[in-house]
Parts: C-alpha cells; sequence; structure tokens
C-alpha cells in the first residue's frame, strides 16, 4: 500500500476508536519487505522473501487502556477491532499512569537522519547470494583448517512506520536495514569450534566487505582451536567489544523504567549515585545519523534525542516512555518503542560507552594472569540483584600475552561491583552495532573451570 | 468465530481459495525440478494481560494472519509469505520461492487429495479459548496478586502475566495432503519481588498447556504456582554467594530437564547433523551416557506445552528415543533433512509462524524414571550442589558446551541439604555430561508447561522433563572461590 493509503487506514482505526467510545487512542502502522539469501559451502541454501503490513491500535477509555494488532486493514475489520479493543479497555483495570504522552511534548518536525537506503527495495536475489558467497569463500579459503560451514547469509530489509494519536500526531518514516553474516566452522585434531561475525548497517555501502566480515569470521573461528579449560580462580577479566556491549545492554535495562516500577532493578534507588568507575560515561544517542536504532520520534511521537545514562561513573538519568515517567514522578525521555502487538515500553537507542585511551594490547599487556573474554553464552543475569554468571570462551593470558583459547567456564560477579570495577577503556572504535562499547577491563571476577 | 475450531473449512471460506487455485500455485512453485513444496496457512487469535503493582491493566489482543509458500530442492530452501492472503499474492509468492530450483517451471497443477484427519487429538478445542471472558482474567490475576501479598508481607511486588492463543493451521503440500490442526496454548507466569533489610530478591514459577484457562483452574494450579514464587522469592532472600569450581550436583525433578534439552536435544537435531557440525555428529551407536540414562523426545502427550498433533510440515508426531541405556539411538527430523539423510521423519520439523522456514525442533524432552529415590540421591551427596529450579539455557552445537542458569538452589552438606545459595550458571560438555549420571530418581516429573525454545531467530513452546538425578561433577559458575 502506498503511504497515503495507509495513513487513511490509520485515520480509519482512531475515528473507529472514538466512535466506539474511546476518550483517547493512537495508532502504529507498520508495512516492511525483506529478501534474504543463504549460501552453504559455495552453494545456494535458501532464498527467502517477506511481505508484512499490521496495524496496532492501543484505547483509552478514562484511564483504562487495552491495545490489539492485525493484519487486516480492511474498513470492517478495523471497525471491529477498533470495537473490540474499546470493550477491552473497559475491563481492564483504571491505572492512574495510563495515557498518551502531554502534546507539548510530540515532535513537529524533524531532520532527516539518513536510515533509508532506497537500494533496501526489491533488492536482486542474485546480488545477495553474491555478497554471502564472497564472505563465506573469504571465510573458507584463510585457512585449511577451515573445514565446514553453517554458511553465509545477507539481508535487505525496508520498512516504513506510521504513528498517528487521537491527539494529532502524524509521523511517518521509511527505514532500511542491510546485514552480512558467516558461520565458519574449524576442525583439527579431533576438536571442532565455530564462531561468526556480522555487520549491519542502515546503507549497503556502509556494511564491511564481504572480505573483511568473512576474515574476521575466520580468524575468530581459528582461535578458539585449542581450546581448554582453566582451574577456579579469581583474576582480571577483560571483555572484547562484541561482549562488552552485553554489559551495557544489561545496565541499560537495569535503567530502564520497566524494570524500575516493577522493583526489578538494581539500580532503583540510586540516580546520582556513584554506580561505576569515574572514568565511564554512557551515552544513549537517540538521533545518531544512519544509527541502526536511530529514527526520528519515539513509540510516542516525542522526538528523540541525547540521554547521558552516566556521567563520571555516576548514574545520572533513567531511559522512560510516558507511562514510566509518570509513576516515577518524573519525565519521558523519549526512549519508547514498541512493535504493532505490544505496547510501549522504554528501551535504550543507539548507546555507547564512551572509549578511553588505552590500546588493545596495552590493556591485555597489564594483565599478569587472566582472562580476555570473546564469547558469552546463558541467561545467567539478574536485574533484581546484579548477580551475574555466564558461561564464558576466550583466551587465557599469562604475562601480559594471549597464552592459549578457553572455554567451559563461566566468570561470575555482580554488575554493579563490576562496573565500579572497571579499570580501562579501550580506544577501540564503536562497532556498528545499536549497542556498542570499547574493550574494558575489570579488576576481578570469578572464573569458574575444573 | 467457532468455524476456527476447523481450520480448513476456516481458511477456504476467508481466502475464498478453490481446489483449482491451490492445485495451480503448488504446480507453479515446484515445477520440475524441486522435490516438493507446501503452502502453510495460519491464523492466530493471541491474547495476553499483565498483573503489575496491584492492578491488571494491560490487555493486549494480537490477531496473525498469514501464508508462507516453501519450495524445495535438495538441500535448498525457497520461501515466501505473506500477511495478505489473495490468489495473486501467492502467485507472485509461488514465482519467488521457486526460483531456488534455478528453473523456469512447468506449469501442471499437482492433485491435492481429501484431507486427512490429524493422528491424534491431544487437545481437544471445543471453543477457541480466547472466547473465554476477559473478566475471569482479569479476576485470576487479581486473585494472584493477594494471595502473593497476603502470604507475607516481605512480598513487595507481584509482576504476572497471562497469555492465551488459539492457532489454526492449515497445510497443503504437493504430496496432495491437506492437513489442519486448532491449537489452543495457555501460559501464566507469575514473579514475586521481596525486600527485607535493603536486600530485594525475586521468585517465578508458572505453567501452562495446551488448553484453555481452564488448565490453571484445575486444582487451583494458579495458586499454586504463586505459592511457589513466594517461597523461592523468600528463600533468595536468605541465600548466600554460590560456589565456584567443579563439583557434584543435584538436579531435582522436572524443570531442571532443561538439562537435556540444552545438553543433549539441540545436538540431536537433523539439520546439524546432516551438516556435520553438531559435537553428536556421526555418534549414533556410541555410548553418550551412563547406562541409567534413557531419553526421550515425545509430541503426542495430551495436553502438554510442546505436543502438537501434527508437527508443522503435517507429518504426525512421536516418541522418539534419542538415548537408550546410555548408546545414542535417533536424531530429531524435519522432512528436509530425513530426506536427505535417508531417515524416517520424527514429526519434529516445526516453525514459529507462517512467516518462518521449518526446522527440526524438540517437543517434549525428558529422561525415563530409575529406581532411586530422592532422598537416597541427596543422602548419598558429602559436599555438592542441589538445584531446584532453572532459568533459561543455551548451547554450542559445534563444540558441545552447554550451560543453564539456577535460579534456587542449596548446599549439600553431608547428605543433607543445607543452605540456600544465589543463582548461578551451570556449564558442561553435551557428550560427556550424561556420562557422569550416577543415579536417577524414580520420580519423573515434567515441567508445568512455561519453555520456550529459540533457534536461528524462531521461538517454539517446548516442554521437558526429568526425575531427580546425580551428575558427578560439573562446573558451577558461582562467586566464592
Amino acid at each position: 500500500m502506498s503511504a497515503g493509503e495507509l495513513e487513511a487506514c490509520a485515520e480509519r482505526a482512531l475515528a473507529q476508536a472514538l466512535r466506539a467510545g474511546a476518550s483517547a487512542a493512537d495508532v502504529l502502522v507498520v508495512q516492511s519487505e525483506s529478501l534474504s539469501a543463504a549460501v552453504r559451502l559455495g552453494k545456494r541454501e535458501k532464498i527467502k522473501h517477506s511481505a508484512r503490513r499490521r496495524i496496532g491500535l492501543r484505547v483509552f477509555v478514562g484511564k483504562r487502556s487495552a491495545s490489539s494488532s492485525s493484519a487486516d486493514l480492511s474498513e470492517g475489520a478495523l471497525a471491529s477491532l477498533a470495537a473490540e479493543t474499546a470493550a477491552h479497555a473497559r475491563l481492564a483495570e483504571e491505572d492512574p499512569s495510563n495515557g498518551l504522552p502531554a502534546p507539548a511534548l510530540l515532535a513537529t518536525d524533524w531532520p532527516d537522519l539518513e536510515i533509508f537506503d532506497p537500494k533496501a527495495r526489491e533488492f536482486p536475489a542474485a546480488e545477495a547470494i553474491g555478497l554471502a558467497a564472497a564472505a563465506e569463500e573469504a571465510a573458507l579459503s584463510l585457512d585449511a583448517r577451515l573445514t565446514n560451514s553453517e554458511g553465509a547469509e545477507f539481508e535487505a530489509e525496508n520498512s516504513f512506520v506510521l504513528y498517528a494519536t487521537s491527539d494529532g500526531f502524524r509521523g511517518s518514516y521509511p527505514s532500511s536495514r542491510f546485514t552480512l553474516s558467516v558461520v565458519p566452522v574449524a576442525s583439527a585434531e579431533g576438536e571442532m569450534q565455530r564462531d561468526w561475525w556480522y555487520t549491519s548497517a542502515r546503507h549497503l555501502r556502509d556494511l564491511e566487505s564481504p572480505e573483511q566480515v568473512g576474515r574476521h569470521a575466520a580468524e575468530r573461528t581459528l582461535r578458539r582451536l585449542g581450546a581448554r579449560q582453566v582451574s577456579t580462580c579469581e583474576v582480571p577479566v577483560v571483555f572484547e567489544p562484541e561482549v562488552a556491549s552485553s554489559l551495557l545492554a544489561h545496565v541499560a535495562a537495569a535503567a530502564c523504567g520497566t524494570a524500575l516500577t516493577r522493583q526489578a532493578s538494581f539500580l532503583l534507588g540510586r540516580l546520582h549515585e556513584t554506580i561505576a568507575a569515574a572514568q565511564v560515561r554512557i551515552v544513549d544517542e537517540g538521533r545518531r545519523p544512519r544509527g541502526l536504532a536511530t529514527r526520528p520520534f519515539d513509540a510516542e511521537g516525542l522526538p528523540t534525542r541525547e540521554n547521558t545514562l552516566v556521567e563520571g561513573g555516576k548514574l545520572e538519568a533513567f531511559l522512560l516512555d510516558s507511562y514510566c515517567a509518570r509513576k516515577l514522578a518524573s519525565q519521558p525521555t523519549a526512549s519508547a518503542f514498541r512493535s504493532v502487538a505490544t505496547p510501549p515500553a522504554p528501551r535504550p537507542s543507539n548507546l555507547y560507552l564512551v572509549p578511553g585511551r588505552a590500546s588493545r594490547r596495552e590493556i591485555i599487556g597489564s594483565v599478569r594472569r587472566g582472562l580476555l573474554v570473546t564469547e558469552l553464552i546463558g541467561m545467567g543475569v539478574n536485574l533484581v540483584t546484579g548477580d551475574y554468571s555466564r558461561g564464558a570462551v576466550g583466551q587465557w593470558i599469562e604475562g601480559g600475552e594471549i597464552a592459549f583459547a578457553v572455554e567451559q567456564i563461566t566468570v561470575a560477579g555482580n554488575l554493579l561491583h563490576m562496573m565500579q570495577a572497571i579499570e580501562a577503556i579501550g580506544d577501540d572504535p564503536c562497532l556498528d552495532r545499536p549497542i556498542s562499547s570499547p574493550t574494558i577491563k575489570i579488576a576481578r571476577m570469578t572464573v569458574a573451570g575444573s | 468465530m467457532n468455524e476456527l475450531i476447523q481450520p480448513e473449512r476456516f481458511f477456504v471460506e476467508r481466502y475464498g481459495l478453490g481446489r483449482n487455485q491451490l492445485e495451480e500455485l503448488l504446480g507453479s512453485a515446484v515445477g520440475r525440478r524441486a522435490d516438493y513444496g507446501d503452502l502453510y496457512f495460519e491464523y492466530r487469535i493471541f491474547d495476553s494481560l499483565g498483573l503489575e503493582d496491584g492492578r491488571v491493566a494491560r490487555a493486549a489482543r494480537e490477531i496473525r494472519q498469514g501464508v508462507g509458500l516453501r519450495v524445495v530442492a535438495q538441500d535448498r530452501t525457497g520461501y515466501a509469505h505473506s500477511d495478505e492472503v489473495t490468489f495473486e499474492n501467492l502467485k507472485l509468492a509461488a514465482k519467488a520461492a521457486a526460483c531456488i530450483a534455478e528453473e523456469g517451471g512447468d506449469r501442471t497443477p499437482l492433485p491435492i487429495g481429501a484431507s486427512r484427519p490429524t493422528p491424534h487429538d491431544l487437545y481437544p478445542v471445543p471453543a477457541p479459548p480466547t472466547q473465554a471472558p476477559l473478566n475471569d482474567r482479569v479476576e485470576l490475576l487479581s486473585q494472584i496478586d493477594r494471595k502473593a501479598r497476603a502470604a507475607d508481607p516481605r512480598i513487595k511486588n507481584v509482576i504476572a502475566s497471562l497469555t492465551i492463543e488459539h492457532r489454526a493451521v492449515m497445510i497443503v503440500r504437493s504430496d496432495g495432503a491437506i492437513v489442519s490442526d486448532a491449537r489452543p496454548l495457555t501460559r501464566l507466569s507469575v514473579t514475586c519481588i521481596a525486600e527485607r533489610a535493603g536486600r530485594r530478591e525475586q521468585g517465578t514459577h508458572g505453567g501452562g498447556g495446551r488448553a484453555g484457562i481452564e488448565c490453571l483452574l484445575a486444582e487451583n494450579r494458579y495458586l499454586a504456582f504463586t505459592e511457589q514464587a513466594v517461597r523461592q522469592a523468600l528463600v533468595n532472600l536468605e541465600a548466600d554467594e554460590a560456589p565456584a569450581g567443579e563439583m557434584t550436583v543435584v538436579l531435582a525433578s522436572g524443570w531442571p530437564g532443561i538439562l537435556l534439552h540444552e545438553a543433549v536435544g539441540h545436538g540431536l537435531e537433523g539439520d546439524f547433523n546432516r551438516k556435520g557440525v553438531s559435537a553428536f555428529s556421526r555418534m549414533i551407536g556410541e555410548r553418550v551416557a551412563s547406562e541409567l540414562c534413557t531419553v526421550v523426545d515425545d509430541g503426542t502427550l495430551p495436553g502438554r506445552r510442546g505436543s502438537l498433533n501434527v508437527d508443522d510440515e503435517g507429518t504426525p508426531t512421536s516418541r522418539t528415543i534419542l538415548i537408550e541405556r546410555g548408546v545414542l539411538r535417533g536424531y530429531l527430523q524435519d522432512r528436509m533433512n530425513a530426506a536427505l539423510m535417508g531417515l524416517p521423519l520424527t514429526g519434529n520439523g516445526r516453525r514459529e509462524s507462517f512467516a518462518h522456514i521449518p526446522m527440526p525442533r524438540m517437543t517434549n524432552t525428558f529422561m525415563l524414571p530409575g529406581e532411586a529415590t530422592p532422598e537416597e540421591i541427596i543422602r548419598s551427596v558429602d559436599r555438592g550442589l542441589y538445584a531446584v529450579a532453572f532459568g533459561g539455557g543455551q548451547v554450542d552445537i559445534t563444540n558441545g558446551k552447554f550451560v543453564f542458569s539456577a535460579s534456587e538452589a542449596y548446599l549439600i552438606e553431608a547428605g543433607r541439604v543445607t543452605r540456600p545459595v544465589r543463582g548461578a550458571t551451570l556449564i558442561g560438555n553435551g557428550p560427556q555430561v550424561l556420562r557422569r549420571v550416577s543415579m536417577v530418581g524414580n520420580d519423573l516429573r515434567l515441567d508445568d508447561g512455561v519453555g520456550t525454545c529459540g533457534k536461528d531467530g524462531q521461538s517454539v513452546p517446548v516442554g521437558v522433563g526429568l526425575p531427580t538425578i546425580r551428575v558427578d561433577g560439573i562446573t558451577v559458575g558461582g562467586t566464592r572461590v
């Protein structure tokens, strides 16, 4: 459907909701298309075309609310969806924090944030296969020990987002995303290891080249060969950027309004307190041009912006949507995200830890005996307490140098203590990830092994 | 809306697609060079209701509909899906999917036979469970809130979610089969936050199954789940640091069966083994566990969360022996991988929705009971960990290393369960860990029905089960050295 037709659907849904007795309502329409192609061992393995178009409706009847979503945009279906949603809202309990944000907070105009590349539309399957094949070839040709592969995949996706409220907000934007990934498998002396790498960008030309992606994946896979357990100990632990960013994601999740209003966050009650080492600065950059989580306005129509979560090691802000903001007697931070099927909730956008001055070599060189973590698995993170215990893969450091690969170990601590024990922050440039971090060194954690 | 319990009639009426049109679509999709193809029609109503801060104020309904069209040629898959189902759209989808077979295409329609009844009736659906009154669900969640808060003044918040879905699917295959299934699914999750002297902890429990809200009301299961969540939160308020290092671990019956799901289940999925990227590749017939261990995957258990009458390719589900008395016996298969490996279908071809390509997935995975009593098993341990409840897990298929994270655990000292310890991740090696099982209890229990498995971006509901077992040595990732 054209933008005009989608807007007409949104208008109809709003009108139907008000007719069904809603005192306020908002509508999100998302239309998306994607093509993905996978290649394995040089042969095409999969081609997938996707086309979706859905509407999400949220209805308020006073301080009661319900939401719904559907892929049926016909006039009759929208009318019954609106009536049903209003009926559900009447059956829900009142919540004084419910409601649309104050109209004065809404975005009125926005700059071009360069989040759409028209190449994402009708991307040629042959080109997608070619990119995936090139990445896999670059990986497997690097070393004879790379004997197998779980394949390489390229995806081009474009979507159109339209948001409208009964308060008169109307906004829409197209966006795009390209991703290229490869998963090589290495084997030697009866041992088998896989690793991976991927690149992702709003614009096709911003992707790492297939050769870079393949080579990086291959190097990551090869360095895992010969892995063994180490004995249980307490040592300094260095996190590579790809895994350091997951620590930031946990901290950000604990700083989100939903965790706070549920009293399910270890950051509850710590606003303006020191939660991290003094050199830690964490910024959520909602409008970074071409950012993977960039959008002109949030899921409630507020203009996106920059939020500094941590400055000089002090927690300076939480991420809030309008519901959480009312509940916490604060102001929303334009952090609302939603899919058509879920009501808004706050989340980080382009979140990063500001790089420091130490090179990766200097950081590893500063460790007499310790661990470099290169992959983490499992869900052992408790945001209520900050307790942290995850499976890890990495490289053992002896005398400031990489000694051998390690696996079947865990790293454990408490997120609050870990943030406070950050001893060094690398100078690595940010990766093309929504949440990105340079290398970080934590003074001491428990490593459990044999 | 009651035609939803008769999916074939529902889809034919809703989309007005006649048999001749379906035959034409499959013919042009499969052509001469592809091996087979299918159409997957889906309509799902998914209701969720949330309790937070003493209020049942989050009500949402998602209506998902669409069709996925698949073409398979050897190990290649072409797939196209759309949530706008028209004959014109499907013709485009057929063309897009067919390009995987690299040919122009013969347009001879493929004949479709009479529709097949499903071989099981594991979850009778008198009416879509989403039609039950919303009021009853609001009242159920309100009761949970009152019950938890009344149980102990240290309970400071109760967060609960209740989801009820009804899914109608119809699979039309190029071999002429039409199979349809109406699938109910209900899930309740209760989390309690307890607080004492500035320390805050949580406890979580839940359950459900392939039925409507009645599966929670039976025997007041929803209140029992609430009591468990309260109890776990209070236990965790008293927990000490967890130990770090390798030690003997006793896993309680039920949900700790997630060990099997991660340690062996994923590694036995056909796709990884066909590609030779699983730590279990080429190990059929080899000993991978102690003789005490027999592990099965069974999609045919009535009303269970992981059960299905047919998988998402229309194959009847079955009971597959994965490990028999310690010896590796079988893989879990979908059509493509079974055909390529020359092995029988097992009914494990599943997909998250019409927008996803089927893959081999688990259903309900569990270990058969042994002879020891749980008390004997605890008494046999001089120093170790007793793990009762777990959160999620994950596995690296290729090197076989897997983790699963305890959310309620205790120390065992001199044959007795003593102090609670904080949650910790346990890490092991799939092809090795079950060799260290030295005792298997007589108390097999399946989990209460909350599990969701993620693979390659697709989530599907699953079940797990375990009797109490003793594992002689697994790495516990606590903080106390």
